[in-house]
């Protein structure tokens, strides 16, 4: 048999996977790193063997035996396929589940848990398509992780934020602006009631603002605005960067200037870039935004790609404060269920399987740092009871067209926002149904606000009428 | 449409100083506060209360009043202390607390008495 010492030497050759690296009854060890991809295989591969060669990919395997393999155990370090399923729904494509040995990692890094776990395996041509739904770190690796730089309580204590969600708003337009007109943005916004503003991602630093002048009328802005409301404010000042060395200098000069936050694009910029600033913003007591521009690219097919809830994981193993998740309202009743499963794997410590969320493992964070929640996109007063109910209060809830687009301005269109959450939150601890109640809530509140007033004449009402959430397995289709 | 109206706030005037949860809603009246009490109690938090003249109420620590009433569910006793912290410091803001000592945080903030702003 080909590549085993004990038959008599080295045998050059190709063999099936499934020889090596199927192993249905393999019991994965608390150490093991667990997978579970989603396998479309080409017509006429069994499954075990589609299984089993992604297994060895994504692992020790090579196309071909090669004699180098008999200096070493690779019984021991193989990846190990130790189950399939069928995918509901989908009659092609089944979940394989993976066991790979803790050795197979770097300690703290994502990056080359990564580059293993979806590597050349995804251009694999046995299988059509491939997809990463979820991966268990065991307790192990995640004590060798920094994570997030502060974590929810952390920022809540800087903050000075107790017993509600932040109100967040990306300053727009995203491009064009200049420095000292982007200043005066966000000093309306954050005077009229909210506690962060936001740099579009698409903000770095460009010819028409460059960022240190954004960096001086931001931090300007901050510092009007809590002395003339009380309350401490913040802006994400994006560092994202073209180089490294060019990242650490803007963050260097945030630092500098008093800001309580940076921000970074965690996917474009890498998770090499972001685990060593989320290490600098624990070593500099600055608070961390993550972004995550390109994520669709990647999570958006069902069968191909990585799942959020992966991308999810990752962020929190690397490091940030915030991650943007998506607003759940109006979307479909299967993206709320998948929604709040990876809002619970960013937040949470420890996380239970649930099929029903999309969830395939048990996941303990350990001692590890949660992070808030960011909820932002095309969101406005109307959508808050159906927000409060589903966030709750470790969230930040960023409304843009929905503070700026205010017909009084963005002070106005600020403030209505913070009395619709306050609104709500009161009317959530009274024990009053936020998805029922919220139009009467939001009405009750406008009495004393004329900015709620008008934003709700703006804003056409939603409806309420989220049911509980019943079943979904359909995290997948 | 109605007519644009302008934000009123400014550096100048003390009434533009906010203090964190709720401060955007009226002040609250007696039933208002209750069920916030009530609410504290329901989530097994430990309730505390803290005042501060208005003019250093930005500042993260503000003077306890007592100590915080670990264990405490009677609403009436907590609203009492409120009373009790009120009648001492008159002028001052003062905040209602809910510790909560497994997530390591105050799951709620707000301020129930508001003070003289200066």
């Amino acid at each position: 048999m080909a590549g085993e010492a004990k038959s008599g030497g080295y045998v050059a050759g190709v063999k099936e996977y499934r020889e090596t690296y199927w192993m249905p009854d393999y019991t994965p060890k608390d150490t093991d790193l667990l997978a579970c991809f989603k396998v479309t295989p080409q017509a006429g591969v069994p499954r075990e063997e589609a299984a089993a060669a992604v297994a060895a990919e994504s692992s020790t395997g090579t196309w071909t035996t090669v004699w180098t393999d008999l200096l070493t155990d690779l019984d021991y370090y193989k990846g190990r396929a130790y189950a399939i399923e069928d995918v509901p729904g989908d009659d092609e494509a089944f979940y394989a589940f993976i066991a790979y040995p803790i050795d197979l990692f770097e300690e703290g890094s994502v990056v080359n848990v990564f580059t293993s776990l979806v590597g050349n395996v995804f251009g694999f041509k046995a299988v059509r398509a491939l997809r990463l739904e979820d991966v268990r770190f065991p307790i192990a690796y995640v004590m060798t992780c920094n994570g997030p730089p502060h974590g929810i309580q952390v920022e809540r204590d800087i903050m000075n934020k107790y017993g509600r969600a932040m109100l967040g708003c990306t300053i727009k337009p995203k491009l064009g602006l200049s420095a000292k007109n982007y200043g005066r943005a966000v000093y309306e916004c954050l005077r009229g009631g909210l506690d962060f503003t936001k740099d579009d991602e698409n903000v770095n630093s460009q010819p028409f603002m460059r960022w240190r002048q954004r960096f001086d009328f931001v931090m300007e802005a901050i510092e009007k605005a809590e002395a003339e409301t009380g309350e401490r404010k913040g802006h994400y000042l994006n560092v994202t960067a073209p180089t490294p060395d060019e990242m650490f200098k803007r963050a260097e000069y945030a630092k500098e200037l008093g800001a309580p936050i940076i921000m970074h694009d965690y996917i474009t910029a890498g998770f090499c870039a972001n685990t060593g600033l989320a290490q600098w913003c624990r070593d500099n007591g600055v608070l961390l935004h993550i972004h995550r521009a390109m994520h669709a690219v990647i999570d958006r097919n069902p069968r191909h790609g990585i799942h959020f809830r992966v991308l999810t994981k990752i962020l929190r193993l690397s490091g940030g404060d915030h991650l943007h998740t998506g607003t759940v309202v109006g979307k479909l009743e299967g993206d709320r269920a998948s929604t709040l499963g990876w809002i619970d794997l960013l937040r949470e410590r420890y996380i239970k399987e649930d099929r029903s969320r999309g969830i395939f493992f048990d996941q303990d964070w350990g001692a590890m740092p949660g992070a808030f929640a960011v909820a932002s996109g095309g969101i406005h007063v109307w959508h808050m009871p159906a927000l409060v109910s589903i966030f709750g209060d470790d969230a930040v809830l960023q409304f843009g067209g929905g503070t700026l687009g205010h017909p009084w301005g963005n002070a106005a269109g600020a403030a209505a926002n913070r009395v619709a959450l306050e609104a709500c939150v009161e009317a959530r601890n009274e024990g009053r149904v936020l998805e029922k109640e919220g139009k009467d809530i939001l009405t009750d509140a406008a009495k004393h606000s004329p900015e709620l007033k008008m934003a709700m004449e703006t804003w056409k009402e939603i409806k309420f009428e989220f049911d509980t959430v019943d079943k979904l397995d359909v995290a997948h289709r | 449409m109605s007519e644009m109206q302008d934000y009123k706030s400014s550096l100048s005037d003390v009434t533009s100083r906010k203090f964190e949860t709720f401060s955007y809603l009226p002040e609250m009246d007696d039933e208002r506060i209750r069920k916030q009490v009530a609410y504290i109690v329901s989530k097994g938090w430990n309730p505390a209360i803290e005042h501060v003249e208005p003019e250093n109420a930005f500042d993260h620590y503000w003077y306890m009043w007592k100590l915080p009433m670990f264990g405490e569910t009677d609403v009436d006793r907590i609203l009492a202390e409120v009373e009790a912290c009120h009648k001492a410091h008159p002028d001052n803001h003062i905040r209602l607390i809910g510790y909560d000592n497994y997530q390591q945080t105050k799951g709620a903030e707000m301020v129930v008495r508001r003070g003289t702003p200066v």
